[in-house]
């Protein structure tokens, strides 16, 4: 029987309780600027995007393009569910992910016998498929987008983008997701290991598009509007550089990334023109010098808060 | 009866137009990936800054069509081995990743980079041809469709030649099927590489020009979708293929305008990703590959 309450667990859960506590209150006393309380949430959905994409890319070592398709998919559907059918927000954003899910489903398991840049086409066309076919629909407002009240508060963004990560961090610690690191070290090997490389895959390619949708059913109904156009290329383009700016394959790497690149948007918002050439000049400079993240494939953990005891448990294990 | 008739030829021309575009483009991506295994995703930019360079050659250095196809085609030509040299050489040996992430960066430069110089005013190409049009049985033929189609004939002629007969076509096939091979044999592959990129930048280029001739506009982002169709129709034709991208690109042009004589023209560029798709899942290596298999 392991035990729940050790001390690095209880200290997680009061880091993220105080962080949660910090922020709401800032926000109840409306002390905190719009801006910041926008960028805040911007920060929790994209921690799941990258989470989620670095569960395919990293984790598992497939090379997806197409996640901003998974989010407007999840997007959509949470906005049919919450406005057109006046479902409540929750039941809203588990119907995106669940459809999410399934569209990941469908795409990954004839592309996942792809290999290489051969998958990252495969998604890429699945993503610019699903805006044009949003584009097309006149029931969610076409090009012109989809109005919808914003429901979303830093109290939902924050708790969902919690128990995404533990969700995934916990995925990629079982057993399965040791399966998925034994198919991103070597496939081949893994398959005479006796693993169903292909379930595996799939397995992971479908939970990474259900996070995905769940994220961007929060945007949806965070945002007030969305559009075809916000889930282009560029937008799956935005979530890789996260994941890869953080470190491909770390769980901790990719939230940072995500929390990085966020801030740094933020940052160059008054230079609108400038900002993707810096960001273009960056990620090439990045790729040339250290094109394996801020984090590598290392974990941020709070291993050292375990009493020697635990250790030498864990070590055994 | 006759109508419908004409109707389809009608689209065939189009198409063929259409498609002769796509396959220029789409030869420089083949020719890329062949040689070093990079979808290089900046090409579809590189197109656009040629389309930029002919309007330049054109309307401010007052230079007829030809003369400007040129020039725009050397100024890209040597984009493209800049880029190679300091964005791509460095990660020749990196992870595959790290390269295709690379590449997108430079995409992202040089169209922002673009949109920063350029403003992302649209801007109309000048009119380089006459008005003329030929009828032929109903089906009309405009002057500058026939210039397009010559000049991309011309040019898939010229590509042939040199791959085939020259000496540095010799060694492009050579490093392509073993760069270390090659190596040892004596080829300067970095160099050849360079003028892998060059060639296919030249081609970039010209399709720019062509297709703002076309279109009459051109906008800093117009290299985006063109690209990545491009690359469906290198795909479509079995990448690394050069026939094959000839190939692909004429018959992705068709199926566009078929898609749009249909009334669909909204599900246009749907129906190109649908068919990569498919592709991928059916016969991955493409209408012309081979299937290879994998060594452990």
């Amino acid at each position: 029987m392991r035990n729940w309450f050790n001390r690095k667990n209880i200290v997680s859960l009061l880091a993220i309780v105080l962080l949660y506590a910090v922020v709401q209150g800032l926000i109840v006393f409306d002390i905190m600027p719009a801006f910041y309380k926008l960028t805040l949430i911007l920060i929790c959905i994209y921690i799941i995007l990258s989470t989620s994409l670095n569960l395919i890319n990293g984790v598992t070592g497939q090379f997806s393009i197409g996640h901003a398709g998974f989010m407007a998919v999840g997007a959509y559907v949470s906005a049919m569910v919450t406005v057109l059918m006046h479902g409540p927000l929750l039941l809203g954003l588990l119907a995106g992910a669940a459809v999410a899910g399934l569209a990941g489903l469908l795409v990954g398991l004839p592309t996942l016998r792809l290999n290489g840049d051969y998958l990252a086409i495969a998604t890429l066309g699945f993503g610019e498929i699903v805006r044009i076919i949003f584009l097309n629909m006149d029931i969610v407002g076409g090009a012109a987008g989809f109005t919808l009240p914003s429901k979303i508060t830093w109290t939902w963004a924050f708790i969902l983008m919690v128990v995404s990560v533990v969700l995934i961090k916990n995925f990629v610690s079982s057993t399965h997701g040791r399966a998925c690191i034994s198919i991103r070290e070597n496939e081949i090997a893994a398959e005479s290991m006796g693993i169903n490389t292909t379930k595996y895959k799939v397995m992971a390619f479908t939970i990474g598009a259900a996070f995905a949708g769940l994220a961007g059913g929060i945007y949806a109904n965070y945002m007030y509007i969305i559009q075809p156009g916000t889930f282009s290329f560029l937008k799956s383009f935005d979530i890789l550089v996260m994941v890869v700016l953080g470190g491909l394959g770390s769980i901790s790497g990719g939230i940072v990334g995500a929390i990085v690149y966020t801030l740094i948007s933020a940052l160059l918002a008054g230079i609108p023109a400038w900002r993707l050439v810096i960001t273009a000049v960056f990620l090439v400079v990045m790729m040339i010098f250290r094109p394996t993240g801020i984090m590598g494939t290392k974990e941020f953990s709070l291993g050292f808060l375990r009493k020697k005891g635990e250790k030498n448990a864990a070590s055994k294990n | 009866m006759a109508s419908i008739t004409t109707q389809i030829f009608q689209q065939l021309v189009n198409g063929l137009s259409l498609g002769s575009i796509y396959a220029l483009i789409a030869l420089g991506y083949t020719m890329v990936y062949g040689i070093i295994k990079l979808i290089n995703f900046a090409h579809g930019d590189i197109m656009m800054v040629g389309a930029y360079s002919g309007w330049f050659a054109i309307t401010a250095l007052h230079l007829p069509f030809l003369p400007a196809l040129l020039f725009s085609m050397v100024s890209c030509a040597l984009l493209g081995v800049i880029i190679e040299r300091i964005a791509y050489k460095p990660l020749r040996n990196a992870s595959r990743i790290a390269a295709l992430i690379t590449a997108i960066g430079v995409s992202l430069f040089l169209e922002y980079g673009g949109m920063l110089v350029l403003t992302a005013q649209v801007r109309t190409y000048p009119p380089v041809f006459p008005e003329t049009m030929y009828v032929v049985g109903g089906v009309y033929f405009k002057y500058g469709d026939i210039v397009m189609l010559v000049t991309s004939v011309v040019l898939m002629s010229l590509l042939h030649f040199t791959v085939q007969y020259t000496k540095v076509g010799k060694a492009m096939r050579a490093v392509s099927f073993d760069q270390e091979a090659a190596l040892l044999m004596g080829i300067n592959t970095n160099n050849i590489i360079s003028y892998t990129f060059a060639i296919g930048s030249a081609l970039a280029a010209a399709a720019g020009v062509l297709m703002g001739v076309y279109f009459n506009t051109i906008d800093p982002l117009m290299g985006i979708i063109p690209g990545l169709k491009a690359f469906v129709a290198a795909v479509l034709g079995g990448i690394g293929i050069i026939p094959g991208a000839m190939v692909g690109g004429l018959m992705l042009g068709l199926v566009e305008s078929i898609v749009s004589g249909l009334g669909a023209s909204t599900w246009r560029d749907a129906v190109a990703f649908l068919i990569l798709i498919l592709v991928l899942i059916i016969k991955p290596s493409g209408l012309f590959g081979k299937n290879v298999r994998e060594k452990v």
